[in-house]
Order: structure tokens, then C-alpha cells, then sequence
């Protein structure tokens, strides 16, 4: 209960019917503390709001303006991925992927291509691990763009927005095309990837890691030493350590906190040891924490794709798929002039591809954290269980305890800092 | 590939400190994964994270696995994870369907099973004993087709588009309210019948 007082009565200039100047208070005048004190008020947010990044809900018990209770809904997106995986071939759920985390869809991709490759106990070719470094650090660097820019729309930051957008559709242009979607992107196969980059495509990201990391260093002049962004975010949302690591909090909400654990780093693949790249890590666990540490990841990512870009260059030629006929399509011009290859490809396509029986879990370090998927086969065509450990879904269930005892104005902010996103929390 | 990969060390550890209840383990795909009877499962788990041999602090994901052959039990799956060790292992119960499916919930030991858990009852109906706040998560509070992952559950759920369509747009939108917030509101009297009944039973929620 309570028991803050009103100390001024609020008021604001106006003009009496003689024309002259007086004060008009602001609604009622200032009433006892207990006459509003003592009665909580249940606001609903979303699940149509600009502030939740999608169709969340909070229902939010407030104390005055002090968050007492925090109640978060969520499943009104919910498509039931994990269901219709039970139904397709493997390489039929690379769609499902991109339209769960659908701002990182080719991270997605990814992953599931490793998966299932994990499932088959398959290898995959060095210019193959390069091309999908590259498509990672793509999708952290525009995953990270649209939280920062959005996060600074909420605190009521504009340009910053605009700016960052801009590169955003820079690296939307490279994505389309090589892939040929913009979202959808459906990159990757079992073994191998849909598509080798088209000819010349590296000039134009290696021109996005020279100018993009300018742009970053602007958005840090605006914000990083910002009063009003400081004001905001530090020391609010603020979780434990141990909080974080009991929550299983991951990605760059766990890092802040000051654990050490990247998945690229401590549980390396793709060859992502052989990088030279730093995680940084926070130590306050608040929201200003967060900001430093995505905005670091996204230098960070730059450095790897500069690296990769490098190594691309001594791997021109070199295949992209693995040579396993249980995995991979032969060659068009082979399936249409060769009755065996025609065979082979029409058996692929109609029947999918067999891993054996047993089961894998597979994690990758994603934008919003770790995204593992775990499948189990028993030996056909479709798997038994598709599961998507879900990065947002985790580090969302933590919100309200970042938010209790914080003002509403507090839950926007450490909201927008969580990083959700819908597709892949309701699935 | 890494078939010759082998087992944990906490396999034996675990072996000498709970010896039947372990019931079986195996290396797959590279993972070690350890089978536990599941009236022992909390016993385990907790003994796995507290242990400082084992330390296994952070539980990457909990989930349920069913399969088509009905003989099979279903299974419930943890991902556990030592920060400190770098080290995964994956526990296993399995849970006869002919019996009510129930098992110990995990929320004391890990806070970040609190939601997990309630997908789990949601999408599968396994129920977790002493779980703090059990009700379902991705499908609404009034949903009565049943539990979605479930093998016997139809890809486009057991009632007709028809009747699905109606039932949507006969739901009184105080449901979308779960209890505990209508305790909060004090509309107790709006709620449907049904689910005033439940709120009597004492299923979840307190109402004043």
C-alpha cells in the first residue's frame, strides 16, 4: 500500500473570461494519499501495441505508477511449427525456420540445416561453413538493427532509427540477392545450401563492412553518453547473475549479466573458432548493459564477416555442397540427360531424405540468444519430434521480474531491451 | 562423425550414487543421454545441479517427446547444461501412457522451467506436481480440443473448422483474463460457470 503523498498541486498557465492570467490546476485537487493509494489499477497492454514488438500482451497490476505484478501473454501467434514439422521432410522444414525468428531468418536456416546434418553425421564442405558465417553474422547484424532502432523509438529516439534502417535495407538488397526473398529466405539444405552467391556479390558486402561500421559509431555518439538514454535505461530491468543463469536466460541478455558464454566461443561450429572476434560481455545486468553489449556484437560481426570475405577469396571454385547422394540432388543438366540422376531426383524429392534412428539437440548462438533444435528420427522420412528451443520464449519469461517494483513507463523500456520476437516465441 | 564419442563421466558418477533408477544410457550423435526412472527424477536433477562435481546450473530446455509407435512411452526431456564445465548432458523419463502422466516439477531447482513446464502440460498434458503456476501457455485457458503434439491429436485439431470458427466467436472475452488477474480486478462474477467451477475445485489461482 502506498503512502506517498502529493506534495504540489500541479498547474499550468491559462486565461480567465477577463482575459488574464491564472493558473488552472490539472484535474481534481490533490486528495488524500489513501483515497487512490489503497486501490490498484489492471491495465492491458497489447496485444495490439506499438511498444510489445509484436502480438505480446502484459496485463500489469499498478500501484500508483509502480509495477506490483506482471502478467505476460502470449500464444496469439502461434502457427504450431512443431506440429506441421511431424508432417514434412527435412529439408521441407527449412520454410517453417524463416518464419519463426523472422527477423534472422537465415540463422534459422542454419540451424536446422546443422541439425539435421548432426542427426546424419554429415560434414560439409569448407566454402559451405563460410557462406553460412556470413549468413549469421548478416542476420545478427540486421536482427540487432531492428532492436536498436526500435528500442530507440520506444525511449523516443528518431533518427537513429532511420539511419540504421538504412543499412538494414543494404544488407536486405545482398540478401534477395542471393536468395532471391528478402524474408523467406529458405537458404540452406541438409548438406549443403540452396544457392551459391552470384557472381560479384562479395563487392557489395564487403563495401557494407567498410561504411556500416561508420554508421554504428554515430549511433553510439548519439546514444551512448546520451542523458536522456542513460536516464533511461540505466540501472533499470535489472536481473542477477544468478537470476540469469537460474532462467536460463541466454544470448546478450545473459552475457550482460557477466557470464561468460557465447555458443560460438564455448561450443564452437562452423569453424568459428578459427575467427579472431571478441564477445563482450556486461557486468550490471540492466538494460544500458544490453544496449552496450548488442551494439558491440554488431562491430564484432563486421570484423567476422571481413574474415570471411577473406577466406571466400581463397575458396572460389571449391564445391559448396557435400558429395553424398543421400543428401543431395544431382546436378539439373545430370537429372536431365541421365536416367540414373533423373531416378535419384525424382526418389529425393518425393521421398525425402532418411536420417537413421536417434535423436540430436543442436544450439547455435542467434541474435536473440541460443537457438537449439532438437530432433528426433525413427529412421523415416519425417521426423518424430521437431523441437525449437527457443531463445525469446526464455529470456521473455524473465520480464516480469525485471519489471516488478519498476515504473510503466520502465516495462516499455526493459521490454523493448529484452529483444522478443513473436513468430518464434508462440511458433 | 562421432559414433566412438564416449559417454559423460557423470554417467558413472550417477550410476554409483543412484544405481537402479538409473535405467540406462547411450551416446547419440555425440550426446550422452541418460534414461531415469521417474519417481527418482527430482532427486536426480537436483543432485545433478547441486553437486559440485557436477554442477550443472543451467537448464538449456525441457520438453516432451511422443512416438508413433503407441507401445513407446513418452518421454519428457532436460537439456542440462554446466556453465562453469562447458559440459551437456540430456536426462530422459519416460512415462507409461496408460497412467496418468505426471511428474515432479522442476521449477525450485531452475526458475526458467517455470514456462517450459507449462508448454509441456499445454501441448501434451503431462502434468508437474508442486509446479507453481500450471495452466496452459500458447493455447487459451478455455481450449478443449486437447493437447496439440499429442500423436493422437489431428493436424487440423478434433473439432471442425466450422465449429472452431464458432466457438471463437461465442468466447465470452473475460476469458481472455486468466484467473489470477480477475482476482486482481475483482470480476469473479463474470466468468463463465465452468470456470468458476475450476476456481471452486481450488485448480489454480486465489480469488477473494
Amino acid at each position: 500500500m502506498s503512502t506517498r503523498t502529493v506534495e504540489f498541486e500541479l498547474s499550468t498557465p491559462g486565461v480567465d473570461a477577463a482575459g488574464r492570467d491564472i493558473r488552472v490546476p490539472l484535474g481534481a485537487r490533490a486528495r488524500e494519499a489513501d483515497d487512490f493509494a489503497s486501490e490498484h489499477t489492471l491495465i492491458n497492454i497489447g496485444p495490439q501495441h506499438p511498444a510489445t514488438h509484436g502480438v505480446l500482451r502484459l496485463v500489469i497490476e499498478l500501484d500508483g505508477e509502480t509495477v506490483t505484478r506482471c502478467i505476460p501473454h502470449i500464444g496469439y501467434l502461434h502457427s504450431g511449427f512443431e506440429k506441421l514439422a511431424e508432417y514434412r521432410h527435412y529439408n521441407q522444414i527449412i520454410p517453417l525456420t524463416d518464419r519463426t525468428d523472422y527477423l534472422s531468418p537465415m540463422a534459422n536456416n542454419v540451424c536446422l540445416a546443422m541439425a539435421s546434418e548432426k542427426l546424419m553425421g554429415i560434414e560439409i564442405t569448407e566454402r559451405c561453413q563460410v557462406l553460412r558465417v556470413i549468413a549469421c553474422e548478416m542476420s545478427r547484424i540486421i536482427s540487432h538493427i531492428v532492436w536498436l532502432g526500435t528500442t530507440g523509438i520506444d525511449i523516443g529516439a528518431f533518427t537513429p532509427f532511420l539511419w540504421l534502417f538504412y543499412q538494414r535495407e543494404r544488407i536486405y538488397n545482398l540478401q534477395e540477392a542471393w536468395t532471391g526473398a528478402r524474408l523467406t529466405t529458405s537458404l540452406t539444405r541438409v548438406g549443403g545450401m540452396m544457392a551459391d552467391i552470384p557472381e560479384g556479390w562479395e563487392a557489395g558486402l564487403r563495401d557494407f563492412c567498410q561504411t556500416f561500421p561508420k554508421v554504428l559509431q554515430e549511433v553510439d555518439t548519439m546514444f551512448t553518453k546520451n542523458a536522456i538514454w542513460c536516464g533511461r535505461n540505466q540501472g533499470v530491468g535489472v536481473i542477477s547473475r544468478e537470476a540469469a543463469v537460474n532462467g536460463s536466460l541466454s544470448g546478450p541478455l545473459l552475457r550482460s549479466t557477466g557470464v561468460d558464454y557465447d555458443v560460438r566461443k564455448d561450443r564452437p561450429y562452423l569453424g568459428y573458432d578459427t575467427y579472431d572476434f571478441d564477445v563482450p560481455v556486461g557486468e550490471h545486468g540492466d538494460n544500458y548493459d544490453r544496449y552496450l553489449v548488442r551494439l558491440e556484437e554488431m562491430f564484432q560481426s563486421t570484423r567476422i564477416l571481413e574474415q570471411a570475405l577473406d577466406r571466400l577469396a581463397g575458396l572460389r571454385g571449391a564445391p559448396v555442397n557435400v558429395d553424398d547422394a543421400r543428401v543431395i540432388l544431382p546436378p539439373k543438366s545430370r537429372a536431365m540427360s541421365d536416367m540414373e540422376s533423373m531416378i535419384h531426383h525424382f526418389k529425393q524429392v518425393m521421398e525425402g531424405i532418411r536420417p537413421p534412428v536417434g535423436e540430436a539437440y543442436l544450439g547455435i548462438e542467434n541474435p536473440k540468444g541460443e537457438l537449439g533444435y532438437y530432433f528426433v528420427s525413427d529412421g523415416t522420412a519425417k521426423p518424430v519430434r521437431w523441437r525449437i528451443r527457443p531463445p525469446s520464449f526464455l529470456n521473455l519469461s524473465a520480464l516480469p521480474q525485471m519489471c516488478e517494483g519498476a515504473l510503466l513507463s520502465d516495462v516499455i523500456a526493459t521490454n523493448a531491451s529484452v529483444d522478443i520476437v513473436m513468430g518464434e516465441i508462440d511458433r | 562423425m562421432t559414433a566412438a564419442a564416449a559417454a559423460s563421466p557423470s554417467v558413472a558418477a550417477l550410476r554409483a550414487r543412484f544405481g537402479n533408477s538409473i535405467l540406462r544410457d547411450r551416446v547419440i550423435c555425440g550426446d550422452t543421454v541418460v534414461w531415469v526412472a521417474a519417481d527418482r527424477a527430482h532427486e536426480v536433477l537436483s543432485w545433478l545441479r547441486d553437486d559440485p562435481g557436477q554442477g550443472f546450473d543451467y537448464l538449456t530446455d525441457l520438453t516432451a517427446v511422443e512416438y508413433r509407435d503407441g507401445e513407446l512411452p513418452l518421454e519428457v526431456v532436460y537439456q542440462l547444461r554446466s556453465l562453469a564445465r562447458r559440459a551437456d548432458l540430456r536426462i530422459k523419463l519416460e512415462l507409461d501412457k496408460a497412467q496418468p502422466l505426471e511428474v515432479e516439477s522442476v521449477c525450485d531447482l531452475w526458475a526458467g522451467a517455470n514456462w517450459l513446464e507449462r508448454e509441456v502440460f499445454d501441448m501434451f498434458g503431462v502434468t508437474f506436481r508442486n509446479h507453481p503456476d500450471l495452466r496452459r501457455i500458447l493455447m487459451w485457458e478455455t481450449y478443449a480440443e486437447g493437447f496439440p503434439l499429442r500423436k493422437d491429436f489431428p493436424l487440423r485439431g478434433h473439432f471442425s473448422r466450422s465449429e472452431q470458427t464458432r466457438q471463437a466467436l461465442a468466447a465470452n472475452p473475460e476469458a481472455h483474463y486468466s484467473l489470477e488477474e480477475l482476482s486482481i480486478a475483482e470480476s469473479y462474477r463474470e466468468l463463465s460457470v465452468e470456470m468458476r467451477e475450476r476456481l471452486g475445485r481450488g485448480e489454480r489461482g486465489e480469488v477473494s
